[in-house]
């Protein structure tokens, strides 16, 4: 592969992807319509693949030469999919089945005319072209630019938007210092949760004495409710690879190593056929460009296990052992995999890097924050009308994100806390949602950016509930090597299961804090040291909600079953036994027509007996 | 001894593909991992007669095989049913209700997760986040994703898979 | 060096030193539990920790390397604190029956509760599904007491290159075990012991045998008879709080007696018997084109480790059986014809520094009846004589009982490493070379602490290549190398543990801080040497009760009832048995 080749790539197939934007002009377009089936995991666990061969087959029976059928990464609106997206008209069905695929194309496709049934419906109500839409245009792609445009298994489609530029600027015009002051200055930090500054951490891998260096990309995203990783290597796997080359040039490695989750096959396939097509392209391997550089990568597969995320764990785990993380000093630039100098990164920072080597250090730094530069992708969840991914500013309100691009909260409930970082991070409580999201403002009220999971909680969450869920995370997932994780995790859970159960009492409130502040000092890996965070973050924001399970042994929320009783108002019931009949534990006792009761002993408090009542004579209390 | 009880029924065909995958992984650095991953794939769980060829193979003292494998929750040592359900007890799941499936499941199965009914029929695995948080509660089999399950469509969706048999 | 501030004193510390090493360098000791220097550096416990001005958390001194101008605290409130929920936090997953349990007062665990004033009780809460596995005869792994600092684990792996055990499951339900959670005696477990000489607290200990030896000792119709290994003199007196490297032999002889022992008799002795056989073993093997090289066959963790993991070595093995074996034999069915008693009537009791000694008993039988009945380690000797009120310190010395109380220097020196080789060369160059006028007596080069020893000596002409190997990880090195036809030794000491059998799993247990401070093998190693030199008789053959033994009831080595009593065979054993 040289330059000439490369820009010949490029503007040759520029003709059949360049229209893929709301209103791009299809002159000297090979194709006059792109329909762009998304590809990714939450839209293929619901047909997509099928939806797109039917495209396909549809489209080649009527012979429509000049309409293309195409895979793409994720949109980001997960809670539409499938989605299938018709460029350049930027028409944005949503919710697609089998069944619609054939009306798509006899009506648009053929006739031109839009099937308006399909159509997205935005917040207000009205339809419009994908760009225009509410939750997409308040957002700012930069890690997700080639994501919902190209298809992720056509390397000439990354090329077409810039693809491997990077790669050839860096090797051909920059020294590696060169190289490292740039990423430094665009104020990259990484995107998996600490927010190191990314240019320094390439520095002190470049300085690290070694014959061997070794260069990661940590795609263990383990975080429950986060998939921004999986997202980018579905739909963007090119922006990854060439990164770590660029990455690899710039410290010294010739030997590279993704490790991603092997919950997520479909990224893992894409990668795989990303790394052959580059290597078919000899953008991996020998004498690159031409310039004597030599890189290439391997897959490693993670087998199930959250605290490989941390740094050391994961070199642990891709040496074949326990993943158990290693105290630091020393650090993996310095004594990393195998124990040779190491730079780890996670996906979402590597996928800003050719952008910020291709058009300099001011393109990213004038994005965000005094302290936070760029952007930041989220996965939005749980309580919210648009569960998807995001890509905002630095800097931008929690409640713009929630509700703006969001879409608030569904069924006309209260927003009550957001939760950041995962079993790392803490909840914002809705009296904060002003906060900007950046790294500092997210740490000063005791959360934490994380790799940029955000769930949204409502009135009906528990936030007692929700600390013993994570905190149950963070005990299951504990490697199980130092005590403060090991046993002090479990000894927390054990206090918020008594809290819950409204056995505790003022003081375990207490002596759970101190316990949280003795974990977060004394645990080995950042996983023990974040994580009583969520435990410490309700405590602070919700602790009327603790001394309510406490004191009143009431559960305001009505989740925490321990606490919670069902009642038979005599006076609505008519006697109809329907609740009786259904209920599980044969806890509800009464002869026919009359007022039936309820035996609280036996009750396992499921909740079927007032989901079956007519009458709406039982109520939980 | 902990592992499955079902008696080992492995194929020659299958040690010599695994001895084959061995040899290939031999001089790779951390090759453990992907030997295991193979061999997983290969028998569909670990038993004791393949974690000690890998051990003998890769020259790896089959306590460190072994503790790899107790390790990650993706290495079993149980035989995976035909029908392999998953059922995701990530956040987005977990605060739409996906306990109570679970619990249901659990019930109707008469296992827990990580277990094979008798009949190896069924396995159940109660699993992370598997990415599609718009349809909490999830529950998958064998791939195929039910969403927005409720704990009473479970005894349908079981039953679908056990005229199929 | 490097310069650094700790509690406010300045400290000059080597570059690449730890801060632990830095503090103990100026007097202050930062209290450790999964810690071992140069086997087990994990950082895991985190009783360890320091505070180092600059960083958010404690940091684990045991690992934390120095840096110029770094400020360490070892004793601030936060770190007291910390360390005391630590503690705490393990108590409340430990079996806390410290007043009944074997390691009471000599618990890592419980001095530093005691020093951080810990309330055992601080933290209630669920506790593991604890393993217990006595299937062996030699260990009991009781997981109620561990404390996971898998300490264990790195010596079984990264010491004696075995790996029977590991950490298995995840997080809260990480547990010490074998692979599947098999029981240790279906695993190639060679039984040396080092595990439990690594443990702090209770959780590894011997299968314990005073029980029965007292039953003999109370039974009117057993003849007792006690022999203890060379190893035991060396060490005994440190569970005594004596200094490292007394040697008690005649209070130990004492003390038998005062236990009520009807003989005592002195292992060294049957060590003589050994390289009588041996030697003239080896010489055959040598003459007559035998299979070479040969290796020594007195350790039974070594034997064990063959028959489970080299069969096709087995060969390569002296048919000799082990000294305490020997022992045995020639007690039951030798002494009981000088003593006129009927042999069943005999109960063997041996004291080795070893637990491997105990599977090992119940290998060789001489005409039906095992040579040896009860085999108790240097510990649970020391227990014996607490139990009894004996104040080892006070009692006077004495000798031991005839004819197999005698012994050469060369017996005493089995007990470290290179002394059987030593002794079997002393044998063998006069064997050789019978008309030399000035045979070698001191063979140094076969001594010491390193892990392979080699060396080449020529005897008459012939060049006599050996080598001496301890601790099973350099063991095993060497066995890949035979086994691939890569050396050409024609003898092979091996000892299983490192140091030799000074160093078994069966001596007094050694708090981390003394095995990081003091050489324990050499001191207790040279208690054997300095007897050697003073020993009139130095060449096993010399012994002239051996001598008149071989001459009244054995004839000459290897013959027809040497092979009966003193030799056996060997069989390949499964690696694992599912």
């Amino acid at each position: 592969m040289d330059i000439a080749r490369l820009k010949q790539i490029r503007e040759e197939t520029f003709k059949s992807v360049g229209n893929r934007a709301t209103h791009a002009d299809n002159a000297g377009m090979n194709f006059d319509r792109q329909v762009l089936v998304c590809g990714s995991t939450g839209c293929a666990s619901n047909n997509s693949q099928k939806i797109r061969r039917r495209f396909a087959e549809l489209v080649a029976e009527k012979g429509l030469e000049r309409v293309h059928v195409g895979q793409t990464g994720c949109f980001g609106l997960c809670a539409a999919g499938p989605v299938v997206v018709v460029y350049p008209d930027g028409t944005f069905y949503s919710h697609v089945t089998l069944d619609d695929v054939d009306e798509i194309v006899e009506s648009h496709l053929v006739n031109n005319v839009e099937v308006e049934r399909l159509l997205y419906v935005d917040a207000d109500g009205k339809t419009k072209p994908f760009n225009e839409i509410e939750s997409y245009c308040r957002q700012l792609r930069h890690a997700l630019r080639n994501c919902g445009v190209i298809d992720p298994e056509n390397i000439d489609e990354y090329i077409a938007r810039d693809g491997y530029f990077a790669l050839y600027k860096a090797l051909s015009e920059m020294s590696r210092d060169e190289v490292i002051d740039v990423v430094t200055d665009s104020g990259l930090r990484g995107r998996g949760g600490a927010g190191f500054l990314t240019g320094r951490k390439w520095k002190f891998t470049k300085e690290a004495q070694g014959d061997k260096k070794y260069v990661c990309c940590n795609a263990d995203e383990g975080d429950p409710g986060a998939f921004m990783d999986r997202s980018v290597l579905e739909g963007d796997p090119h922006c990854v690879i060439e990164a770590m080359a660029i990455a690899a040039y710039a410290v010294g490695a010739d030997q590279g190593y993704v490790y991603v989750r092997a919950e997520y096959p479909i990224a893992v396939e894409r990668l795989d056929i990303a790394i052959r097509q580059a290597r078919d392209y000899g953008l991996l391997g020998d004498n690159i460009f031409g310039t004597g550089f030599r890189f290439d990568l391997e897959i490693r597969l993670g087998a199930g296990a959250f605290v490989c995320g941390e740094e050391t764990a994961l070199m642990t785990s891709i040496e074949g052992r326990r993943g158990e993380p290693r105290p630091r000093p020393p650090f993996p630039a310095e004594k990393g995999l195998f124990g040779k100098p190491t730079l780890l990164n996670n996906v979402e920072t590597y996928a800003n890097i050719a952008q910020i080597i291709l058009h300099g250090a001011e393109s990213y730094n004038t994005i965000g924050t005094e302290r936070s530069k760029g952007t930041k992708v989220f996965a939005l969840g749980g309580k919210i009308k648009n569960t998807g991914l995001v890509e905002i500013p630095m800097g931008t309100p929690l409640k713009e994100i929630i509700y703006d691009i969001g879409g608030g909260i569904p069924n006309g409930k209260k927003f009550k806390a957001a939760q950041t970082g995962g079993p790392s991070g803490g909840c914002i409580p809705a009296s904060l949602q002003d906060i900007p999201i950046d790294y500092e403002s997210l740490s000063s009220i005791g959360s934490m950016m994380g790799s940029g999971g955000l769930i949204v909680l409502d009135e009906d969450n528990c936030m007692v509930d929700i600390a013993k869920f994570y905190l149950q995370f963070t005990v299951d997932e504990s490697c199980g090597k130092c005590t403060p994780c090991r046993i002090g995790t479990r000894r927390l859970y054990e206090m918020l299961c008594k809290v819950t159960e409204g056995k505790a009492t003022l003081e375990d409130l207490d002596k759970m804090e101190q316990l949280c502040y003795y974990i977060k000092d004394n645990s080995l890996c950042g996983l023990g040291q974040s994580a009583p965070n969520p435990v410490l973050s309700t405590l602070r924001y919700f602790r009327e909600e603790y001394i309510a399970h406490v004191v009143e042994h009431r559960c305001p929320a009505g989740v925490c079953k321990a606490l919670l009783r069902y009642e038979i108002d005599p006076a609505k019931c008519k006697g109809c036994t329907l609740c009786a009949r259904n209920c599980p534990a044969q806890a509800i006792s009464g002869t026919v027509r009359e007022p039936h009761s309820i035996d609280a002993n036996k009750c396992l408090k499921c909740g079927i007996c007032a989901s079956k009542c007519k009458f709406g004579a039982i109520k939980k209390v | 001894m902990k592992g499955s009880s079902l008696p080992f029924d492995g194929t020659p065909e299958q040690e010599a593909r695994l001895r084959a995958k061995l040899d290939e992984l031999k001089n790779k650095q951390g090759a453990l991992m992907p030997a295991m991953q193979y061999a997983q794939e290969l028998y569909g769980y670990l038993p004791f007669e393949v974690q000690s060829i890998i051990s003998e193979e890769l020259n790896v003292p089959l306590s460190e095989v072994y503790g790899v494998a107790t390790f990650y929750s993706q290495f079993s040592l149980y035989p995976k049913g035909k029908y392999q359900i998953g059922i995701c007890l990530g956040t987005a799941c977990y605060v739409n209700g996906s306990q109570a499936v679970y619990e249901k499941l659990q019930q109707l199965l008469g296992i827990s997760s990580g277990e094979c009914t008798e009949d190896k029929l069924f396995s159940l695995d109660a699993t992370r986040c598997v990415g599609c948080c718009g349809m909490a509660p999830v529950m998958t089999v064998n791939g195929e994703v039910y969403g927005k399950v409720t704990p009473d469509a479970v005894e349908a969706i079981l039953a679908k898979y056990h005229q199929r048999g | 060096m490097i310069s650094l501030k700790i509690n406010n004193m300045p400290v000059y510390a080597q570059e690449g030193s730890t801060v632990l090493e830095a503090a103990r360098s100026i007097g202050i000791k930062i209290p450790t539990l999964c810690h071992l220097k140069g086997i087990s550096e994990l950082g895991a416990c985190r009783v360890c920790v320091v505070e180092v001005k600059g960083m958010n958390s404690l940091v684990a001194a045991c690992e934390y390397p120095v840096r110029e101008g770094m400020e360490v605290f070892t004793n601030t409130p936060r770190v007291l604190n910390s360390r005391k929920t630590t503690i705490e936090l393990i108590l409340s997953d430990h079996r806390k029956d410290c007043l009944s349990c074997e390691r009471n007062t000599n618990c890592e665990l419980q001095r530093l509760s005691h020093k951080y004033g810990c309330d055992s009780h601080r933290f209630e809460g669920n506790t593991r599904d604890f393993v217990y596995d006595d299937s062996t005869d030699y260990l009991i792994r009781d997981n109620s007491k561990c404390i996971l600092c898998r300490r264990c684990v790195a010596v079984c792996r990264r010491q004696q290159g075995v790996g029977v055990i590991g950490a298995n499951d995840r997080g809260f339900a990480t547990h010490i075990a074998c692979p599947f959670d098999m029981k240790l005696a279906d695993t190639p477990c060679v039984g040396c012991g080092q595990c439990i000489n690594v443990c702090p607290t209770g959780a590894l200990q011997e299968k314990e045998e005073i029980t029965r030896v007292q039953e003999a000792l109370a039974n009117p119709n057993k003849h007792v008879v006690v022999g203890y290994a060379p190893s035991v003199r060396a060490a005994l007196a440190e569970a005594f709080d004596l200094p490292l490297g007394v040697n008690c032999q005649g209070k130990i002889n004492t003390a038998l007696r005062y236990l009520g022992f009807d003989k005592v008799f002195d292992v060294n002795c049957s060590a003589d018997f050994t390289i009588a056989e041996e030697a003239d073993e080896l010489v055959r093997r040598l003459q007559d084109g035998g299979k070479l090289p040969m290796f020594t066959s007195c350790c039974p963790g070594w034997v064990n480790h063959v028959q489970k993991n080299y069969p096709e070595l087995l060969p390569n093995l002296s048919s000799c059986k082990s000294p305490q074996q020997m022992f045995g034999a020639l007690v039951k069915h030798i002494y009981s014809k000088i003593a006129n008693i009927d042999p069943s009537r005999i109960f063997v009791v041996t004291v080795m520094p070893c637990t491997a000694k105990k599977g090992e008993k119940r290998r060789t039988f001489t005409d039906n009846l095992a040579d040896v009945d009860a085999v108790i380690t240097t510990r649970e000797l020391a227990s014996l004589c607490k139990e009894n009120g004996i104040l080892l310190n006070e009692l006077p010395d004495s000798e031991t009982d005839k004819p197999f109380g005698e012994y050469s220097g060369a017996g005493m020196i089995f007990g470290a490493t290179g002394g059987v080789m030593e002794a079997a060369l002393r044998t063998a160059v006069t064997v050789l070379d019978p008309n030399a006028r000035f045979a070698p007596l001191e063979f140094r080069e076969v001594r010491g602490l390193q892990g392979v020893k080699e060396a080449s000596y020529v005897v008459n002409g012939r060049e006599l290549k050996v080598a001496v190997v301890n601790g099973l990880l350099n063991v095993n090195k060497v066995c890949q190398a035979v086994k691939n036809g890569e050396c050409d030794y024609q003898f092979i000491e091996v000892m299983t543990c490192p140091g030799g059998c000074v160093m078994g799993g069966g001596q007094p247990i050694r708090a981390t801080i003394v095995r990081h401070k003091a050489e324990i093998a050499a001191a207790r190693a040279e208690v054997l040497y300095s007897a050697d030199r003073t020993n009139v008789v130095r060449r096993s053959h010399n012994n002239s009760g051996l001598q008149k033994i071989y001459a009244d009831y054995i004839g000459s080595p290897n013959g027809e009832t040497a092979h009966k009593l003193l030799h056996t065979s060997y069989q390949a054993l499964p690696k694992y048995c599912k």
